[in-house]
């Protein structure tokens, strides 16, 4: 084994150690590997055509019981099913939409840092542009534009998130692009774009990693925000935010419509905030002190 | 001092045209045609173009932009495809009472967030840090929309203390005003914290205390003053997720403002007032992001010093 694997095995280690002694992080990981599981065998713990989708109308409205943890819905379908089975749309939007801002915010911001000069000029104001408007408005503009569907709401989370990542990147980009490391990859011939991505890129992942975590606390967020206004995922397929929107009719009767749909963005949102905040100290522990 | 605000004026044009280019041109994009929808799907082909023609939707982008840039400088954003009356005195009779919301929600979330931010840093690790710490960060977790719908279950269905919805009076603005400030509050809180930290460890806070300076004035003469420079971004940047909130928070509490004004619009298909209502919010937003660089400058004199 080379000594420069030896040595990036020994940081890894180092960072994973370091995560494990914060309790709070290891907390937020341990409810998201929960989370995460729930979503991958959803069908296998409460099935998705009669459960989640079918209707029941004579066991409407049900408060929480052995049969219905979480109660059922005005259908009388079973709200932990549904809750369960929109963690799968949360999260696959969550990350597809910070994978999106991941891309182009990335690319583009490692481009303005590295370039430097009039391409970075013209890439950073058009991200001043992106960030005047507030994201969610953004959101919301382009799924007004587009219609609503799932790959839009996909589409217009990601957008939305490109300025946080670009401005992320370039200062990342801007504090190692001037290293002896990146110089000598110059000297010896490489092409621009391989040292962009395979010599700087590497070399500044840590607030990538963080910003990209605390994103999918936003982009859920937003997911559930446009569903609850009816831009979202369209029922009857279950996602929190509208699960939350057809709950306030029946907030004074049945108020667990509304209880626990919220409680699964809370406590996804938290678990979220958690391991960032933790990632953040475990990378750069100069942060800590 | 008038060198630096005459610039950040001159800066806010360019993001102005940009935002407002950046929002009609995700408008254009959506598919339909906006003259069928007015006439309604049975309309002749011939009537449908000749409204094409006559509301300039068959000019390229850029030149319909010039047109309703030129407009909104005479204070015409359009007129609403639903109500028919124009979108900016629909926009005007709506705007103060998300002005009113706005106000109240970030006065309430400064107000409580930078004394209980002071507190935590001031008393580290102590019961009250770990428990505002824990209330910052659930605060920050919790949607807003949700939290308004709970606390109409407690306060207003079960309580009767506050209605659940309106704004005839005061009572009608407590229970809105909690729900969009609580998100700013818990980010409020946590950047007072980390910065008031960072500050009480300077060496100039520990040579006051040595000189014999009493305790509130360290703290609020000497390391205030200088903790507030990143609590004043946040409370600027918050100014847009507030904007955001108040879009569900008024949806929730059916608040007769410019953002239920917005949500109705865009579940009618009335571009025109979606595209009104986007542009004002995002130039508030900007205006709020130079009043706060324009505070950066009363705060720090370091910056003031700059351009004098």
């Amino acid at each position: 084994m080379s000594a420069e694997k030896t040595k990036k095995r020994s940081m890894a280690v180092e960072i994973w150690q370091r995560l494990t002694r914060n309790k709070m992080a290891m907390l937020g990981l341990a409810i998201l590997v929960i989370l995460a599981l729930g979503a991958i065998f959803a069908d296998v713990i409460a099935d998705y055509d009669t459960k989640v989708i079918a209707q029941n109308i004579s066991e409407r409205l049900q408060g929480p019981s052995a049969a219905h943890w979480f109660g059922t819905d005005e259908f009388g379908r079973d709200i932990f099913a549904r809750i369960l089975h929109g963690s799968r749309v949360s999260l696959v939007v969550g990350l597809i939409s910070v994978s999106v801002s991941l891309i182009l915010g990335g690319s583009l911001g490692a481009f303005a840092g590295y370039y430097g000069g009039r391409v970075d000029m013209i890439i950073m104001r058009i991200m001043d542009i992106f960030l005047a408007v507030p994201s969610i408005l953004l959101a919301i503009t382009i799924v007004a534009a587009l219609g609503t569907n799932l790959v839009n709401v996909m589409l217009a989370i990601g957008i939305s998130g490109i300025p946080s990542f670009a401005r992320i990147v370039r200062a990342a980009v801007l504090s190692v692009k001037d290293q002896e490391f990146v110089e000598s990859a110059r000297a010896i011939g490489t092409s621009n774009a391989t040292i962009i991505f395979r010599e700087i890129l590497p070399n500044c992942m840590a607030p990538i990693i963080v910003q990209a975590t605390l994103s999918v606390a936003s982009a859920i967020l937003s997911t559930a925000s446009l569903s609850f206004i009816g831009l979202g995922v369209q029922p009857p397929a279950p996602e929190w935010g509208a699960m939350l929107s057809s709950g306030r009719n029946f907030l004074r009767d049945a108020m667990h419509l509304t209880l626990f749909p919220g409680l699964a963005i809370v406590v996804t949102i938290l678990a979220l905030n958690l391991l960032g905040d933790g990632l953040r100290d475990a990378l750069d522990p100069r942060l800590k002190q | 001092m008038h060198k630096y605000v005459i610039k950040r004026l001159l800066m806010l044009i360019p993001v102005i045209l940009g935002v407002s280019f950046l929002v009609f041109f995700i408008m254009s994009l959506a598919p339909g045609d906006t003259a069928r929808t007015i006439l309604g799907e049975d309309a002749p082909i011939e009537a449908v173009e000749a409204l094409r023609e006559e509301l300039g939707l068959n000019d390229p982008v850029v030149v319909r932009y010039a047109r309703y840039m030129t407009g909104l400088l005479h204070g015409d954003l359009g007129t609403s495809y639903k109500s028919g009356r124009p979108v900016f005195s629909e926009i005007a009779s709506r705007f103060p009472a998300t002005l009113k919301l706005a106000f109240w929600g970030m006065l309430f979330a400064v107000l409580l967030s930078i004394p209980i931010g002071i507190v935590s840093a001031t008393r580290q690790y102590s019961i009250t840090d770990s428990v505002s710490m824990v209330l910052a960060l659930l605060g920050v977790a919790t949607p807003n929309f949700w939290l308004g719908l709970m606390l109409i279950i407690a306060f207003s269905l079960h309580l009767h203390w506050f209605p659940s919805g309106g704004a005839e009076g005061w009572k009608a603005l407590v229970l809105p005003v909690i729900t969009l400030g609580t998100g700013c509050m818990a980010n409020i809180t946590r950047t007072t914290r980390s910065s008031m930290l960072e500050v009480i460890r300077q060496d100039y806070i520990r040579t006051a205390k040595a000189k014999g300076v009493s305790r509130n004035k360290v703290i609020n003469k000497h390391a205030l003053k200088n903790a507030l420079i990143p609590v004043v971004t946040v409370i600027g940047l918050q100014f847009g997720s507030l904007l955001g909130g108040a879009v569900l928070t008024e949806t929730v509490f059916a608040w007769p403002g410019v953002g239920t004004y917005l949500v109705n619009s865009i579940k009618a298909k009335d571009t025109n007032a979606v595209l009104g209502c986007v542009i004002i919010f995002s130039i508030c937003f900007s205006i709020v992001n130079l009043c706060v660089d324009l505070l950066y400058a009363f705060i720090d004199p370091r910056i003031k010093s700059q351009y004098k």
